[in-house]
């Protein structure tokens, strides 16, 4: 399994759209997260930025007070998308370039690549949140410097809280993705697919089924993006200022832990169940 | 290359398999829906020897040699590669394989796509730089695979087939892409496998390197497994051509040297099925029985004529 582990992250490290993708990520984050927000509260109160939201509101939540949020605000829509990218990549990739026949001919048994597949993405998922939040400290505290405010951080267990709550978040999108491409054994389609509902069918459906028929409140709330931002919504607490999309109480924290890792586990034994049965071409 | 190093898949060959045969395979079936892609193959490897697989495109090969590493599923048959199961864990690190064309990541060099697959493999990272000197791409090894030629390409997959020093080392068309030049530096590589120990199954259509170099030969066609043979079987190396007078009296003594039932005369040639060492026996023979031999040679023909005879034949059977 280390072999194999090991052989996945370096695949993962070497490719150039591992790095494109968490700087986007990083720069989608830090942009709405930070430049956005600060542009609006230097130019003054009457900007369609600050607009509904006191100067003193967005001048707070850049602050290193806020940044959890900042830090894993996006993950429920925007990284998310990126993150089921990227393990539609991993997996999909393999079978674009016939790779996978190469792999599966090695030695390793086929649970144990897919396991260091898996494995691999979460180390590189673990270290886009570490960058996240460090990227999101060092923004923080230089607005705090230069605004000459509090430099008051999180405690340790709100900092690990979102941490865990943001990397729960990106595995689940990055599993489904790579589910998707094992599944349709391929790239194009899984992204097109999953970035779709990702970005807009999901809000679609949500807001369809709220306004016209509520009862569906049972299925959506089901739903991957929703307890994405159920979760985030939770391990912000009173941290979060203004909510970022998708970012949501429709259920509760606990509620949506148990059913993104309910995901991960679905996941998990369709992608096992696919790889034991399937003829490599 | 060494054949007794101990580095847990760098093992002794001579102790590989007591029975001698390497691939085993018993009437293997792989369905695609209604369609019958391999049909009732039988087919045997032994130890040490170069067996070249041949048949016309979408006769089987790569789908029976698909079996064999694991990546398919038989649909029925029993098939077993040095005494497992294919696909199993102790199986594959004794296998190496380059099925169909090099498949590698495009975006790492070729000494990094190496060195990915023996960790994989759980191969010592210098058995990297050996197999790329073996396939002479040492040179070129820090270059992106997707910057190789096709024939480089080939060599590296070649090179990754070979990264664990296994016993077995399945070849798909590995002269594809490769100029002159690199033929024939690959055929010396795949003769050098077979007399390093190792047992050799390689598919080609290229029917004079198989009769090169391969010591028997199995031919698909249409999902059938229509002849198996050694390489001088198959040319019809064990019958003689005899054109001699008076004609009768020498097919008697013939069929009194070598049984009745061995010789045959077609238009006042003499055909005699026996083993080539026993030409000068029959000539001698001949002579001083007085009888005046015009012609005496071996009934060789080229693999290719073999080959297209087998598998015609069959496409001529099946019309019918």
């Amino acid at each position: 399994m280390s072999g194999s582990y090991v052989a996945e992250l370096v695949k993962l490290r070497k490719r150039s759209t591992t790095w494109v993708l968490f700087g986007t990520a990083m720069v989608l984050s830090m942009t709405f997260g930070y430049l956005i927000p600060y542009l609006g509260y230097v130019s003054g109160d009457d900007n369609i930025q600050t607009q509904g939201v006191p100067r003193a509101q967005v001048l707070a939540d850049m602050l290193p007070g806020g940044v959890v949020g900042n830090a894993i605000g996006g993950f429920p829509v925007f990284a998310g998308a990126l993150a089921l990218v990227l393990g539609a990549l991993l997996v999909g990739s393999e079978y674009g370039w016939g790779t996978v026949r190469t792999v599966l001919t090695q030695g390793p048994d086929r649970f144990t690549v897919l396991a260091a597949q898996l494995a691999a993405l979460v180390t590189v998922l673990a270290g886009w949140v570490l960058g996240n939040f460090a990227a999101s400290s060092i923004a923080s505290a230089a607005i705090a410097l230069a605004e000459g405010q509090s430099m008051a951080w999180p405690g340790p267990v709100d900092l690990l809280t979102g941490a865990g709550a943001g990397l729960l978040v990106l595995t689940t999108w990055a599993v489904l993705g790579a589910v998707l491409a094992l599944v349709l054994r391929g790239v194009a389609l899984p992204i097109g697919l999953g970035v779709v509902w990702v970005l807009g069918i999901e809000a679609l459906f949500v807001g369809v089924a709220g306004s016209v028929l509520p009862e569906l409140d049972v299925v959506t709330n089901l739903l991957p993006g929703v307890n994405a931002g159920a979760l985030v919504y939770a391990a912000l607490g009173d941290a979060l200022g203004e909510a970022p999309p998708g970012v949501t109480d429709a259920v509760s924290g606990t509620r949506a832990l148990v059913t993104l890792f309910g995901y991960l586990l679905v996941a998990g034994v369709l992608a096992a169940t696919t790889v034991r049965r399937r003829d490599v071409a | 290359m060494g054949a007794t190093r101990e580095t847990g898949v760098l093992r002794d060959r001579r102790g590989m398999n007591e029975t001698g045969t390497v691939v085993e395979v018993r009437r293997l079936t792989k369905r695609y829906g209604k369609h019958l892609a391999v049909d009732g193959v039988d087919l045997s490897v032994r130890r040490g020897e170069v067996y070249g697989f041949l048949g016309p495109n979408g006769a089987g090969k790569t789908t029976t040699l698909r079996i064999l590493t694991g990546l398919i599923t038989p649909s029925s048959g029993t098939v077993s590669v040095l005494g497992g199961q294919p696909g199993d864990s102790a199986v594959l690190a004794r296998t190496g394989s380059l099925i169909e064309s090099p498949a590698l990541y495009p975006y790492l060099s070729g000494r990094d796509n190496l060195r990915v697959l023996a960790r994989y493999a759980s191969v010592p990272k210098a058995r990297v730089e050996e197999v790329l000197e073996l396939v002479d791409l040492a040179d070129r090894a820090g270059d992106r695979f997707s910057t190789y030629s096709l024939g480089m390409k080939q060599r590296l997959g070649v090179a990754a087939a070979l990264l664990k020093d296994p016993d077995l080392v399945i070849l798909d068309e590995p002269t594809n892409g490769l100029d002159p030049a690199g033929m024939r530096d690959m055929r010396e590589l795949v003769r050098n496998l077979g007399t390093d120990g190792r047992t050799v199954v390689l598919s080609s259509h290229l029917l004079g390197e198989v009769q090169q170099i391969c010591d028997r030969v199995g031919i698909i066609s249409e999902g059938r497994m229509v002849a198996e043979r050694t390489v001088g079987e198959l040319r019809g190396q064990h019958e003689l051509v005899i054109a001699a007078d008076p004609v009768d009296d020498a097919r008697r003594r013939l069929a009194e040297l070598v049984g009745a039932e061995a010789v045959r005369t077609e238009d006042h040639i003499l055909r005699v099925q026996v083993e080539p060492e026993s030409v000068a026996k029959i000539n001698r023979m001949l002579v001083e029985a007085g009888i005046a031999v015009t012609e005496l040679r071996t009934a060789e023909r080229a693999l290719e004529d073999v080959f297209f005879e087998l598998t015609s034949r069959r496409e001529t059977t099946d019309v019918r």
